[in-house]
């Protein structure tokens, strides 16, 4: 019985040996042929040499979440054979390099192996170590294109799109490609019982990942100050600011720039940075990981604390310390929420998916303007890096920066004294000025003690005074944040809580336990500070399972400190070995809970 | 003594700037550092600089970091924003505030500790990238604030006012920024007012970063036999290179000009510095001989005072990023967000 659109496969290489185009092209010509896609690249640290695995999830019903096991293996990395011999569903299949034989240990009774002589093939028609070794990996993309029924029109397509103007090379890569499709249409049974076939769920949809989209959000909230240093798994983040800006912030009469990227000398430079230019009017931002906003708490509790906007993107990766930079995790959701010594709350926004990285990344600025402080946008790995498949992006031309109380020349002329931290009209937010404006906006910006009047002090009550308005301040950003996402289900007396990148296992997770008969309501956290649907959520719920991906808990750590709801209320379900989160670490997490309640 | 308030009525026959001002007028707050403070001479010499040029005191902003240094900007120009960030860290937010609105005409001050340790790092990237600023190190040698400790400009052997010897070398921050690259390095002493003023004008006119290490004593801590910091040990050893004389843009140069004692520097903006040797052999445009004369002088025992270097085709990091003339933070929304028909179209890129 063929299972069509409806299959996980994985390709094991080798760092820098091309394989990341191929992978590219099959993802692409599958989205292209209408059925929904996602890939997950898993790469290590490092330039060349060590293995890497590019993982193809095809899901008729649009899921997108990683699932562990795979129908079919593309096994090119002799380095890994065993590992990835282990990881096929029984009854899958192995394709691999039959130029050389296959030892025995690696044979499994439950599996096809389809041997295709990529290399002698390559090496007969092409000359050169490093096109042999490129179009070998072209090769295997054409041998999947005949297997699992790729329409070849859209791969010619496809290439011709990418190398239209390198003529030699386009005809290269096309005879690779053939090179594959050819034996494999010849020597097995086309296609596999694993295959696809033509839908039409991708026309609105685009394949993005989402650091490219959170670099689009910047562009359009109109950042134009970027201060960075260069971090796995952010930097491709201000890459792509930059390739954004060079094509649209360029003034046309001079060919100079509307932007500034600065990259600083470490992380706490870098975010000094941006509240520099925050300071003077500018909207700024840094992208950074984990270690980066280690560094930055310093400076942090300084723009909290004088109140000078700045926007942040922690692209999570493992912690703490290095640890694995090129994994994934949620393990700074404490750490932003409450970075820097003394007492600070930070708001903080968490996107789903490359379409909220873009969405919460233009918010972000606004947030940060109106409340004159610095907002995170916390992705991970996953969301930055992968490419995903997302409706298409869309703005609204209407939007207008939201500047927040910053006063004008006017304004100020018509005061009769400014005092930066009074708040005239009870809303915790008082008005800013920026320099160079007017003689009665100028004032000492500090980290130290300061009184409502911005004046230096070490009277208690003065200080007070200011460090319970910013409280209320960023209380107040509870009711700004995006509103959690909430789906309930009739009859349903337990919650299931998450954040962030967990969405996509979650709701599929919900699914396979609604059809086994299991309600379970949902509630998907946006931003923090958390506002009232949250709390009452949870309230409204017997108990609640907190989904994430880090050791400690840290949502549910977030959720009991902020909404005060009890411990034994929010049951933890946890995955955090740097993969992203499964359906099924959920599924397992929630039965594990319930038979241990039962 | 920050609650006796200064007097903002000024007698009407005060002299007037150019734009109508008058010296009080560049005026901050009441000092709070000890009574003889060099830090409060060169706040007067800062002053008098700004009121000579007859800059409008909100064009200009005043950043710090932490430290008796970093304390000084609340006590000259009050109409100017001022920002006393975290300590050693200020060149970071005048990078960022300078890349937001470049027509801001920004002043640094530091000292020490801020800026040849904890800060030393965004010192050097600061000179590197040749930030628009005028950047002051005030500097004793000591910790004041946390009572006597030795900075890494303490020289080698000289002693703490508990009688302790510095052991390690000193870190110069001349000779520093000359081997960064920095295209404006001059040294003053917070007991030469006469020689401070014109420097710091050439510095703020000048389009880059332009450092000025300004000895400046320590009355508490470090103003005792043993001290090289000391007022008695810079007046002794001070050795005067260079005398700075600035002339502003409006002013034509129609002093004496002797070739061979006399040489004049065109700036950026149209301002000329004057710069008159008193020593042999220096030549102030010579990045390489500046530091080996600092070298040598240094090696008997005297400080070098004056406009060590300057680089007459400086390239701030406005040049170095290709930054539009326009401050970045008046650029209008339509001119930064490219549009929904925009986003509809470029995304046929991600299909």
């Amino acid at each position: 019985m063929p299972r069509t659109n409806d299959f996980a496969f994985k390709i094991a290489t080798a760092n820098g040996t091309g394989s990341a185009s191929a992978n590219g092209l099959i993802m692409q010509a599958i989205f292209r042929m209408g059925i929904p896609v996602t890939g997950k690249n898993v790469f290590p640290s490092n330039i060349q040499g060590l293995p890497t695995w590019y993982e193809i999830r095809v899901s008729q019903k649009g899921y997108t979440a990683r699932i562990p096991e795979f129908d079919l293996m593309v096994a090119l990395n002799p380095a890994t054979y065993v590992k990835d011999v282990a990881e096929v569903r029984s009854g899958g299949w192995l394709m691999y390099d039959s130029s050389w034989p296959l030892d025995a240990t690696l044979i499994r009774q439950d599996l096809t192996y389809i041997g295709i002589p990529l290399a002698e093939m390559c090496n007969a028609r092409f000359t050169g170590m490093r096109e042999r070794i490129l179009m070998k990996n072209i090769a295997y993309a054409g041998a999947l294109a005949a297997l699992l029924q790729i329409d070849s029109g859209i791969v010619r397509a496809l290439l011709k799109e990418k190398y239209g103007r390198k003529p030699a090379l386009m005809e290269s890569n096309q005879q690779a490609v053939d090179i594959g499709y050819d034996y494999a249409t010849a020597n097995f049974d086309c296609p596999l019982a694993i295959r696809l076939a033509p839908l039409e769920k991708t026309a609105d949809a685009i394949l993005i990942d989402g650091n490219t989209a959170a670099a689009l959000g910047c562009l359009y909230a109109g950042a134009t100050v970027g201060a960075w240093y260069p971090i796995t798994p952010a930097t491709s983040l201000m890459e792509a600011f930059k390739g954004f800006c060079q094509k649209y912030r360029q003034e046309p009469e001079t060919n100079r720039n509307r932007y500034a990227i600065l990259q600083a000398e470490d992380e706490i430079a870098a975010i000094g940075m941006v509240i520099g230019a925050s300071w003077a009017g500018a909207r700024a931002f840094t992208p950074t990981s984990g270690p980066g906003i280690s560094l930055m708490n310093e400076f942090l509790g300084l723009a909290y604390y004088a109140e000078v906007p700045a926007v942040l993107f922690d692209v999570q990766r493992t912690g703490p310390s290095t640890g694995m930079p090129t994994r994934t995790q949620q393990g700074d959701l404490m750490m932003c929420a409450y970075a820097s010594h003394g007492d600070t709350r930070h708001i903080c926004l968490y996107p789903a998916d490359p379409r909220e990285a873009f969405e919460f990344a233009a918010a972000a600025f606004d947030l940060a303007e109106r409340f004159q402080t610095p907002v995170f946008v916390l992705t991970d790995l996953d969301i930055g890096m992968n490419d995903w498949m997302i409706p298409k992006l869309s703005w609204d031309d209407s939007y207008r920066p939201d500047r927040g109380k910053v006063l004008s020349a006017e304004q100020l002329d018509e005061v009769r004294t400014f005092s930066r931290y009074l708040d005239t009209d009870g809303d915790g937010i008082t008005a800013r000025t920026l320099p160079g404006v007017h003689p009665k906006g100028a004032f000492f910006t500090r980290g130290s003690g300061h009184n409502r009047f911005g004046g230096y002090t070490e009277d208690g009550d003065e200080y007070v005074e200011v460090v319970d308005r910013i409280d209320r301040k960023i209380q107040r950003a509870a009711r700004a944040v995006p509103a959690p996402i909430l789906q309930t289900m009739p009859g349903a007396r337990l919650g299931l809580v998450t954040v962030g990148g967990c969405h996509a296992a979650c709701v599929e997770a919900l699914d396979i336990l609604a059809a086994e008969g299991m309600a379970i309501d949902y509630m998907r956290v946006r931003g923090f500070p958390f506002g009232e649907e949250v709390a009452r959520f949870l309230e409204a719920h017997e108990a609640s399972f907190v989904v994430e991906q880090n050791r400690d808990g840290q949502l549910r750590n977030l959720l009991m400190l902020e909404t005060g709801t009890a411990a034994e209320k929010l049951e933890s379900v946890r995955y955090y070995g740097g993969f992203p989160m499964s359906a099924h670490h959920v599924i397992s997490g929630v039965k594990a809970k319930l038979e241990k309640a039962a | 003594m920050t609650y006796i308030s200064k007097p903002t009525v000024h007698h009407p026959a005060l002299q007037k700037n150019a734009i109508g001002l008058v010296r009080r007028e560049y005026e901050g707050a009441m000092t709070t550092l000890c009574a003889g403070c060099g830090h409060d001479s060169i706040t007067a010499a800062i002053i008098q600089a700004f009121w000579e040029l007859s800059i409008p005191p909100h064009k200009v902003a005043k950043l710090s970091g932490i430290g008796c240094s970093s304390k000084t900007p609340a006590y000259f120009l009050r109409e100017a924003h001022g920002f006393n960030g975290v300590h050693g860290r200020m060149p970071a937010l005048v990078t960022g505030a300078n890349a937001a609105n470049r027509d801001i005409i920004y002043i640094g001050v530091s000292g020490d500790g801020d800026s040849l340790s904890i800060g030393l790092g965004h010192l050097c990237h600061a000179i590197r990238r040749n930030v628009n600023v005028l950047y002051v190190l005030e500097n004793n040698g000591v910790y004041g604030l946390t009572k006597g400790q030795f900075s890494a400009s303490a020289d080698p052997g000289s002693t703490s006012k508990k009688g302790e010897a510095n052991t390690m070398e000193a870190i110069d921050g001349a000779l520093l920024a000359l081997s960064l690259g920095a295209t404006f390095v001059a040294r003053g002493f917070s007991g030469d007012k006469a020689q401070l003023v014109p420097m710091i004008k050439a510095g703020l006119s000048h389009q880059g970063f332009a450092f000025i290490d300004v000895i400046s004593p320590c009355v508490t801590f470090n103003d005792h036999d043993g001290s090289t910091k000391s007022y008695a040990y810079t007046r002794e050893r001070n050795v005067e290179v260079v005398q700075a004389d600035f002339v502003p843009h409006a002013q034509a140069i129609t002093t004496e000009y002797d070739p061979g004692t006399v040489r004049s520097v065109l700036l950026h903006d149209g301002s000329w510095v004057r710069l008159r040797k008193v020593a042999d052999q220096y030549d102030p445009t010579d990045r390489d001989r500046a530091y080996a004369f600092i070298r040598e002088r240094q090696k008997h025992g005297e400080v070098v005072t004056g406009l060590l270097y300057i680089s007459p085709d400086s390239s701030d990091v406005h040049e170095q990023c290709n930054t539009v003339a326009t401050p970045l933070t008046q650029l209008p929304h339509e001119q930064l967000c490219p549009g929904s028909a925009e986003l509809e179209k470029l995304q046929a890129r991600f299909r």
